[in-house]
């Protein structure tokens, strides 16, 4: 594989990411996926990076994983998500930040139809104008917050205690990226690297020493595609796709995979303990699975931030097996006593709103 | 003194223009941007639908220059060029200033980019390579992959570059259906124990002996061709390509692990000809080929009196039409000539 054919795509496809003052939407699942990383990603935001992050306390689902449901129509979900415009536009933010995959991609999918269709953005606005009495200003900036993290990854290189190196060894960590498909599938232009070969997350794992890997089924769906999973009789297929992507990946023996959307890291990491259970088979080295992440989360462990405060007990695929390769410190016995007050109390800006 | 015409371009249309002009009695001058003339043919090992060996044309056309005594400057691009009244100036990239009274553009085409194509992955798969890379291959007489080998599963893909919206060009090449089947046979002629697979999404064989040569490629080799476009193309841990494909007769989903595939590059205006459009001013098409005056009477005529065009810088062609139309090109020019 030629690596300079891939960076010359790469340069093709450069976007333009704010440097501060974030309105951060969080998703609807994630807190219940993998309630870690957007925690960790406000921490690192603002303890780290200190950078203003806001949030709004009535922000609510963009309706996204309706409307690809096939369940919201196009016209609510576009007067839903013009109501979380109006409440960035009253919070005095222009850079809007969801972090959601498919939220950004609702977002990116509805800003272009309105740039197409002005006829469709005045009816939008009538409609938010009636049914709430708001009014909203399309964002100065949208970026996906692992295009944020992304932006900052050479500053969190450069205050990381740990780099995605097996300690023994010296050698870089086997790292698969997996992409949302709603991050640049629709449109390539808006994603840093475009579609085909996406550099939002290898750019992260090369900054903090990681090789990437390359592999046959990269751009498959993780096995959630909404419809696959969230109709019951299509869960076979679900399991199936990822089954898919597992298969391919395995022998290139990578050491984890990191995601950047909510359903992926949870069908990556649940599957594949569904998969050992239906066949015995697991795809890991040494008879292990092979541990997923999100990004927030490995540049949380990059930064020396304590796994369980990450959250990475809740991960159905156990990630020990990186964290002793990294030669992460951590405390075993501590894996499942995260006190929530206590953690509070240890970052106090994650409280202000 | 006889008129002087200026021939822009020394592949097949500059060279059959210019060394018909010359023997019409003009006097000639023909401006080549690389250092040797022939262009694409240069590329090219064996030709359709015969397969005769490239050279034999090549030798044809620079012989017709040389024996007509056709001025060759190589190595020139064009930094200026203005019509003033009845004639043309132009300066050259090394400050030749040059005057004459018609101008012949002859800037042919450039093979489509195929890392434009980013799901093909050519540029970053070790075995994605062209059909231009592939003619070199035969060149050399050895077809293998990156590492030596010596590939038995080939894939061949139509329409890189070519009938595609997303990458702009909504045009046939023409050309590379015919090519596609051509190389098909020449692979099973030196590795008989291969397997070819075409992925197409319609056979255009609209030339002398194409359909012929399409027949042959399944009746005595044996290629098959599969209607389907390739939607994505990765590389296993081993080096091979590992393709999805569509097989739109049989309706269902493909996947193959092949050595070697080979994309079937189209046809673009060439970066030459947008330059030369930018400086005079000589309108293009939707296509970004220049716009011809007529399409059915005027072809090779521009927006530009004195200012004509030859051969594959107002379409793709073969070289056969390349040539005809190159000869009317000549014909355009002298009847301008002689009633200017």
């Amino acid at each position: 594989m030629k690596q300079e054919g891939k960076k010359a795509v790469w340069s093709e496809y450069q976007k333009e990411i704010a440097d501060d003052k974030y309105f951060y939407v969080r998703s609807c699942i994630r807190q219940n996926f993998f309630p870690g990383s957007e925690v960790a990603f406000l921490r690192i935001m603002r303890d780290v990076l200190k950078k203003d992050v806001y949030e709004h306390p009535c922000h609510t689902t963009c309706s996204g994983i309706g409307y690809h449901g096939d369940v919201v129509p196009v016209e609510t979900a576009m007067t839903v998500v013009a109501r979380q415009f109006a409440l960035m536009a009253e919070a005095g933010y222009t850079n809007y930040v969801p972090s959601c995959i498919t939220s950004f991609g609702l977002y990116t999918e509805i800003i272009d139809t309105w740039h197409h269709y002005p006829e469709v953005e005045k009816k939008i606005k009538e409609k938010l104008k009636e049914a709430t009495g708001r009014e909203f200003k399309i964002p100065g900036n949208l970026a996906h917050a692992s295009d944020v993290i992304y932006k900052f990854r050479k500053e969190i290189a450069a205050k990381a205690k740990y780099k995605l190196i097996d300690h023994l060894t010296g050698q870089p960590l086997k790292v698969v990226d997996h992409i949302g498909c709603h991050y640049a599938k629709m449109f390539p232009s808006k994603g840093v690297g475009g579609a085909e070969y996406p550099y939002v997350l290898a750019g992260m794992i090369e900054e903090w020493g990681g090789q990437i890997i390359d592999y046959p089924e990269r751009r498959h769906c993780c096995g959630f595609g909404f419809r696959q999973y969230l109709v019951q009789a299509n869960r076979g297929f679900s399991v199936a796709c990822s089954k898919e992507k597992f298969e391919s990946m395995k022998p290139f023996k990578p050491d984890m995979i990191i995601t950047n959307c909510p359903g992926c890291p949870m069908f990556l990491d649940r599957w594949q303990y569904v998969i050992n259970e239906m066949e015995g088979t697991r795809y890991g080295q040494n008879g292990e699975g092979i541990p997923v992440f999100t990004y927030e989360e490995v540049a949380g462990l990059v930064l020396g931030f304590d796994p369980w405060d990450l959250g990475l007990q809740m991960h159905q695929t156990d990630c020990e097996s990186v964290l002793d390769k990294i030669g992460i410190e951590y405390s075993p016995e501590d894996k499942y006593k995260t006190d929530v007050n206590t953690l509070s109390e240890k970052h106090h800006s994650l409280l202000s709103v | 003194m006889s008129k002087h015409v200026i021939v822009i371009g020394g592949g097949v249309a500059g060279l059959e223009a210019a060394g018909r002009l010359s023997k019409e009695g003009l006097t000639v001058s023909l401006l080549e941007k690389d250092s040797i003339t022939g262009g694409h043919l240069n590329r090219w090992f064996r030709l359709f639908p015969d397969r005769r060996d490239s050279t034999e044309v090549k030798n044809y056309l620079d012989g017709l220059a040389h024996v007509n005594n056709v001025s060759l400057f190589t190595n020139v691009t064009i930094e200026k060029l203005r019509k003033d009244k009845d004639h043309f100036a132009l300066i050259t990239n090394e400050g030749k200033e040059m005057v004459a009274d018609a101008i012949v553009v002859a800037t042919g085409f450039d093979l489509f980019k195929s890392s434009r194509k980013e799901e093909y992955g050519y540029g970053i798969y070790d075995n994605v390579i062209t059909s231009s890379d592939l003619e070199e291959m035969f060149r050399k007489g050895e077809i293998v992959t990156s590492d030596g080998s010596v590939p038995v599963n080939i894939g061949i893909v139509h329409c890189v570059g070519s009938r595609d919206e997303k990458v702009g060009n909504l045009y046939c090449s023409k050309l590379c259906c015919v090519t596609a089947v051509k190389q098909a046979i020449e692979i099973r002629e030196h590795l008989p124990e291969s397997t070819l697979f075409c992925f197409y999404m319609d056979m255009r064989m609209g030339g002398a002996h194409y359909e012929e040569l399409y027949r042959e490629a399944q009746e005595v080799w044996g290629v098959n061709f599969i209607r389907g476009k390739v939607s994505e193309a990765s590389e296993a841990i081993d080096k091979k390509v590992v393709i999805k494909v569509e097989d739109t007769l049989a309706g269902r989903p493909l996947k193959m692990k092949l050595d070697l595939l080979i994309l079937m590059a189209g046809m673009e205006m060439s970066e030459g000809g947008a330059r030369i459009a930018g400086l005079t001013g000589l309108k293009t098409g939707e296509n970004r080929f220049f716009a011809v005056a007529d399409h059915h009477y005027g072809s090779n005529r521009s927006n530009i009196e004195g200012i004509f065009y030859a051969g594959t810088c107002t379409a793709p062609m073969n070289i056969t039409e390349t040539i005809s139309h190159a000869r009317a090109a000549v014909s355009e020019v002298v009847d301008y000539l002689k009633n200017s």
